[in-house]
């Protein structure tokens, strides 16, 4: 075991940037999904509905292997020949097509609950519609967010682990080298859930510290 | 991108939607008979009764359900002592530990729905029902548990929703579920994109249509004859009484 902890080490470092990064990354689309959704244009709100839609209906393993096995194929046939796709890459763009549909559900709602005086005192203030957005939406919206946030993360945080099934050496796949080699899987197994535990309570202290920072009054 | 391809896989892969769904109705049953009577205890204000359930919910809600699976599957075997008992008999088996599994692990995210829901009971209700004499295991079974569990339907319905999805870590441990067989499929054509979304499309059907059941259920159960209401009629009454 002592020897694995190294390799531990490197896989939790592996899972928290896939986290890190397909987590910004999603709620960038997010944002962008949730302004869409809210267009005015029809067919741009019907689009980001028909993503949202799909992708909270599709299991997210099945995300991942298209993803994975699909990019191979399509990149391959692009460059003419064998080509396989980064783990990591893969990883990454799966997961932040995942996490941008249901952020994007969750800043719907969260705009939706901001009363519409709102948006008409900035509009008779003279702001532009994107200094609406970026100076009185936004602000409001993402405390009223945090806690579907919060949950929103840590489920990011477990997926992290799906990305193991398709090669990536993340906290999983040590745990599984390891199980097979040592022959001892309930020990590394076990270790793999005391990281992912330790890391999901990170995630809940952190949010809920902004929660306490960013307290809508009244509420 | 082909089409038949895809038509035909999806006929393929439609075979395993028994299999999707015998995992996802077992464990959903299996979770509801097991966090109902946890969802009280979480809901008490006994800590000795509570303390024991977070500490449950808590474990099997911040580590991924692969882990969970995986130390079931592979894990329960470096025991000696099950493997020699009479359990091994059904935990050497994929689909049993995965039906272990996708119960435990949906019994606690559904124990902290039912909670909220007990939780969120009107204290009124309560002390209405021991007025009239009701023992607190009626008050529980006709007053707290119909009301809580109308109130978070919504809620329930998400989870059936990602059980469904969460049935697809079946085909880890060798279920030739949807998910299972799309793999299995893949590796012997080699078209990847076709063969998966004909699974997205299938699992896709699947939760729309579970969806659509709950939001009618939702509506049977709270549909309680309205009021009618005459709207033009009051307004011309209005008009009557201004002159």
């Amino acid at each position: 075991m002592d020897g694995f902890a190294v390799q531990f080490v490197s896989g939790l470092k592996t899972t928290v940037l896939l986290a890190l990064v397909s987590g910004a990354l999603g709620m960038a689309l997010g944002l962008l999904a949730a302004a869409g959704r809210l267009s005015r244009w029809r067919v741009l709100s019907r689009l980001v509905g028909f993503y949202t839609t799909i992708i909270r209906g599709v299991p997210e393993l099945i995300i991942i292997l298209l993803i994975y096995f699909g990019g191979t194929v399509a990149i391959s046939a692009f460059f003419g020949r064998y080509v396989e796709v980064n783990a990591f890459l893969a990883g990454v763009v799966s997961l932040t097509v995942v996490f941008g549909a249901y952020t994007a559900e969750i800043f719907r709602g969260a705009v939706l609950s901001i009363p519409t005086g709102q948006i008409e005192a900035a509009r008779s203030l003279g702001l532009h519609p994107w200094q609406t957005w970026l100076l009185v939406i936004l602000p409001q919206m993402l405390r009223i967010a945090l806690p579907a946030l919060a949950n929103q993360w840590i489920s990011l945080v477990k997926e992290t682990s799906l990305i193991s099934i398709v090669g990536l050496t993340d906290i999983m796949r040590v745990a599984a080298i390891g199980a097979g080699s040592l022959r001892a899987p309930l020990t590394f197994y076990l270790a793999a859930s005391a990281l992912y535990l330790t890391l999901t309570s990170l995630a809940l202290v952190i949010f809920h510290l902004l929660e306490r920072r960013f307290a809508v009054p009244g509420r | 991108m082909d089409i038949t391809l895809l038509l035909t896989s999806m006929v393929a892969l439609a075979s395993g939607i028994p299999l999707t769904l015998l995992l996802t109705f077992a464990s959903l049953v299996a979770g509801l008979v097991l966090a109902v009577p946890l969802a009280f205890m979480r809901a008490s204000s006994r800590k000795w009764l509570s303390l024991p359930v977070l500490a449950y919910t808590y474990v099997f809600r911040g580590t991924p359900l692969l882990v969970q699976l995986f130390i079931i599957y592979y894990g329960l075997g470096q025991i000696g002592a099950i493997r020699s008992s009479v359990l091994w008999v059904l935990l050497r088996d994929p689909f049993w530990c995965c039906l272990l599994a996708f119960s435990l692990n949906g019994a606690a995210y559904t124990t902290e729905i039912f909670r909220g829901g007990i939780q969120a009971v009107a204290t009124g209700m309560i002390e209405a029902a021991q007025a009239v004499g009701m023992s607190p295991l009626q008050i529980k079974r006709r007053i707290i548990f119909p009301i809580a569990f109308r109130s978070v339907l919504p809620s329930y319905a998400n989870e059936v929703i990602s059980l469904v999805k969460a049935t697809s870590l079946a085909s880890t441990v060798t279920l030739l579920e949807i998910t299972g067989l799309s793999r299995k499929l893949v590796s012997e054509t080699f078209a990847p994109c076709e063969i998966f979304i004909a699974a997205g499309v299938l699992y896709l059907g699947l939760t729309l249509l579970l969806a659509g059941f709950f939001h009618v259920l939702e509506v049977w159960l709270n549909g309680t004859p309205r009021a009618k209401t005459y709207k033009r009629r009051v307004t011309l009454q209005q008009v009557a009484h201004g002159q």
